[in-house]
């Protein structure tokens, strides 16, 4: 185990073949992230979902390994496998996937530790749900939130397990300019806090250079650049740029072919 | 009117739908939760008692259970009563005909459950077991009670796999599907005794309707 407060990082070798969209792609990837927000940016189909999906264990890759610190999560060789319970990965999901048949703060209490009692979990939970702006909503279940409340919501509840590595897979996809920009913000504040490393899945262009510390670009499985967002994308914009010119006009001529 | 077969066929469903429960969610469980060979196989022959001839089915569950069977012999050395031809045989006999419905609306209750919310718990360390118990079955249950009324109401009905397993025995097995046949037969009046299976399952596919739309409601 790695030992708590003390930022780990994720050392990923991805060697697979996947079928996807109607034909196999060869995902061949090979990076450590460390901590902060590195942006997997991309055409979709370029792989970014499944090095996700790798690292939070909810796909086995037969090739290739994930590791963070000294803990060996995955090993294509040895075929180890430690399931996704027992990694400490929080998956912010596109589609959220909050649980609709729990309120709000039952959401974020299930990744809560049960030895802990459940009073002293009401309250973490409580707290996070404040922390995220949110706590109004304690009470009521997923099906009369708003897009952005949901979001909040799965942040806080991601965020409960005191995760050791944060996904998030194109997470303000569903929401307008507005939000987009609060809850960038939001998350860029939190991984900042937590000192852990955050993949985040986007293919939009202003999020990434507003909350990438580092952006790997990739393309048919593989990553073709790897730099800070003033290098990759050619500046770094302010959060209010987040969704401001429409994502074709902004995306590099090599993602368009 | 003699009510008894009615009582007879609400105590025999009741118990034959409380095992058709537990068994058929089970098996509905492993079909949906792992992959193995001959899955479809096995999925194919615990449905197809739906699709039988009754008689037909009557007929080897009468095989598996009657005095000469093994099944049938080991009853009859633990309580020394038998099967076939008792009450017990009226419940086996509605069972076999429920079980399937509970089977057949759990599998795909489970397996229509968004399994990135599954996934989720799965993230927020749940092991499959927590994973399955506190997310996917909670969600899946609306069909799965939807499956449990219809199998209630198949069980309250059954006549020819009780017929061929438990007979007809006024006062003993005469069950109320088979209460009016007999009735029927001798020109008597069944029609209140109708009416009451004609307005319970009635009841029946009313709930189950109203089941339908809440998990409609629920997978928004």
């Amino acid at each position: 185990m790695s030992e708590p407060g003390k930022a780990a990082h994720l050392d990923i070798a991805l060697n697979v073949v996947r079928t996807g969209h109607g034909q196999d792609f060869e995902l061949n990837v090979e990076f450590v992230a460390g901590t902060g927000i590195t942006i997997l940016f991309g055409p979709s189909g370029s792989g970014k979902s499944t090095i996700l999906q790798a690292v939070a264990g909810l796909y086995k890759p037969s090739k290739g390994h994930i590791r963070l610190g000294d803990e060996l999560w995955s090993e294509g060789g040895t075929g180890r496998f430690v399931p996704p319970e027992k990694r400490g990965v929080a998956y912010l999901f596109q589609s959220l996937a909050l649980f609709p048949h729990m309120s709000a703060l039952h959401n974020v209490c299930y990744g809560m530790s049960r030895k802990m009692p459940k009073v002293e979990r009401e309250e973490n939970a409580r707290a996070l749900l404040k922390r995220v702006g949110v706590d109004h909503l304690a009470k009521r279940k997923p099906q009369t939130f708003s897009g952005g409340e949901a979001q909040r919501v799965a942040l806080a509840r991601a965020l409960a397990t005191n995760p050791k590595v944060l996904l998030l897979d194109e997470p303000f996809s569903a929401l307008d300019r507005e939000l987009r920009v609060q809850l960038a913000r939001l998350v860029v504040e939190l991984v900042h806090e937590l000192k852990i490393p955050a993949l985040q899945v986007t293919h939009n262009h202003g999020e990434a250079a507003a909350m990438g510390s580092r952006i790997l670009k990739m393309r048919s499985g593989r990553i073709i650049a790897d730099g800070s967002p003033e290098e990759i994308l050619g500046g770094r914009k302010g959060f209010q740029d987040i969704g401001k010119t429409p994502m074709p006009a902004l995306l590099p001529r090599a993602l368009k072919e | 009117m003699n009510w008894d077969p009615l009582w007879l066929s609400y105590k025999v469903a009741t118990i034959a739908t409380i095992l058709s429960f537990v068994i058929g969610v089970g098996i509905a469980t492993l079909l949906s939760q792992t992959r193995f060979r001959g899955r479809e196989l096995v999925d194919a022959l615990v449905t197809v008692p739906m699709v039988m001839p009754p008689t037909v089915l009557g007929y080897y569950v009468l095989t598996a259970v009657g005095k000469n069977s093994w099944l049938g012999q080991t009853y009859e050395s633990l309580t020394g009563g038998h099967i076939a031809f008792s009450v017990v045989g009226c419940v086996i006999a509605a069972f076999v005909g429920s079980v399937p419905l509970v089977i057949k609306s759990a599998r795909s209750a489970l397996e229509r459950v968004d399994p990135t919310v599954v996934q989720a718990a799965r993230t927020l360390g749940a092991s499959p077991t927590r994973a399955y118990l506190t997310v996917q079955l909670p969600l899946a249950a609306p069909g799965i009670a939807a499956g449990v009324m219809l199998a209630f109401a198949r069980a309250l009905g059954d006549f020819g796999v009780t017929v061929m397993v438990a007979g007809s025995i006024p006062g003993q097995t005469q069950t109320a599907a088979l209460y009016v046949y007999e009735q029927v037969a001798k020109q008597a009046p069944a029609g209140a005794m109708v009416a009451v299976l004609t307005a319970t399952a009635i009841f029946v596919l009313y709930t189950v309707n109203s089941l339908g739309r809440r998990s409609d409601i629920q997978y928004g």
